[in-house]
């Protein structure tokens, strides 16, 4: 672990709550994705309980982007980083187990229908709320990087490029390397 | 879901596989190609219908989908094998990143190489809140619940479910009664 301030503690201490708290935000993940639940992930990991910092977990999601994938497997990182093996696996399966055990259930109740009325109004209600956790994830994201104004410059344009064009977004993340490695930002 | 023919586990296990290595920055597009266009699995009409099901569960988009398509497959054992193409591969190569970043992290070079990317990555998201944005109808309402949820988990720095349970039900209820 790079400075890993949770290196001595005993793992169990670590990974009981780090998957408690990874599987109730995993519930509470609709509409956005596991990227809306990021905030309150670095919250618990970084504010609350100085397990990692702010730069590894902004470095954990940049690196996940880097590789092909479900953009989720940022949790398996953030919780190697934690607690190493132990803390990967129980922060990948606590981010997936509940909501796959909900999905199995509900397609055995119902194998071919379109959402009913009450969970398109919980869709509808929860949309903007989703947008702006979404929000949220890139305010976090920004800070726990290099906050000057450069990075900001930086990540402006990323998301005006992507915004304005069909632009592959694993080539912007290469971009980003590359300006970060030229001394850029 | 009318499905054409009883696919195999092992056939599930490779087709997701394919999809999550092609999707850098986002499976979904590679889903829809991989699942309508290729193999022909689901017709286009069907595909919105199973991902609008996945959207509305709790989790991840992609994962909870190919749980679905998986499950009605080939059962249980559907499930997991699409579940499992759809992760395996990328957490085996996002840990070897990891590994790497343990090892060569402190270096200067990729020190100021992760800055940027990590720039990018946040910018990223904005363009994707941005896009999600778009959607969202411009009421008084539905705009004050998306500044609500920035200023109360962003800023604010409030635990998630706290946000959570004070501004969701409203939410719910105003959408329920068809208020915006």
């Amino acid at each position: 672990m790079v400075n890993s301030p949770s290196a001595d503690a005993p793992v169990w201490s670590i990974v009981g709550p780090l998957f408690a708290h990874f599987a109730v935000l995993s519930l509470m993940a609709i509409g956005g994705g596991v990227v809306m639940v990021a905030p309150d992930m670095q919250r618990f990991v970084v504010d609350a309980q100085h397990w990692i910092t702010a730069e590894q977990f902004s470095a954990a999601y940049a690196i996940a982007q880097a590789a092909p994938g479900p953009n989720l497997l940022f949790v398996t990182l953030v919780g190697w980083q934690v607690a190493g093996w132990a803390g990967a696996a129980a922060a990948t399966v606590a981010i997936l187990a509940p909501p796959t055990a909900l999905t199995i259930a509900m397609v055995r109740v119902s194998t071919n229908r379109a959402p009913g009325p009450l969970a398109r109004a919980v869709g509808k209600g929860l949309a903007p709320i989703s947008v702006g956790l979404v929000f949220a994830t890139g305010w976090i994201l920004f800070n726990g990087g290099s906050a000057d104004w450069r990075a900001a410059g930086l990540a402006l344009l990323a998301a005006f490029v992507v915004l304005r064009t069909k632009v592959n977004p694993v080539w912007m993340i290469a971009a980003g390397a590359a300006a970060g490695v030229v001394g850029l930002v | 879901m009318a499905l054409p023919t009883k696919i195999s586990p092992l056939q599930l296990f490779i087709a997701f596989s394919e999809m999550a290595l092609s999707g850098f920055g986002g499976v979904l597009p590679f889903a829809y190609r991989a699942l309508v266009e290729r193999r022909r699995w689901l017709s286009a009409e069907e595909f919105p219908k199973l991902l609008a099901l996945s959207q509305v569960m709790p989790g991840p988009t992609i994962c909870n989908l190919s749980v679905m398509f998986g499950y009605r497959s080939a059962g249980l054992t559907g499930a997991a094998a699409a579940l499992g193409g759809m992760i395996a591969v990328p957490i085996a190569i996002v840990l070897a990143l990891g590994i790497g970043y343990q090892h060569f992290g402190e270096l200067p070079p990729v020190r100021r190489a992760l800055a940027g990317m990590s720039a990018v990555a946040a910018g990223l998201i904005v363009a994707t809140a941005v896009k999600m944005a778009r959607t969202v109808p411009r009421r008084i309402f539905p705009i004050s619940l998306l500044m609500l949820a920035f200023v109360g988990v962003g800023l604010m720095r409030f635990p998630l479910i706290a946000v959570i349970v004070l501004v969701a039900p409203i939410g719910v209820l105003v959408a329920w009664r068809e208020r915006w």
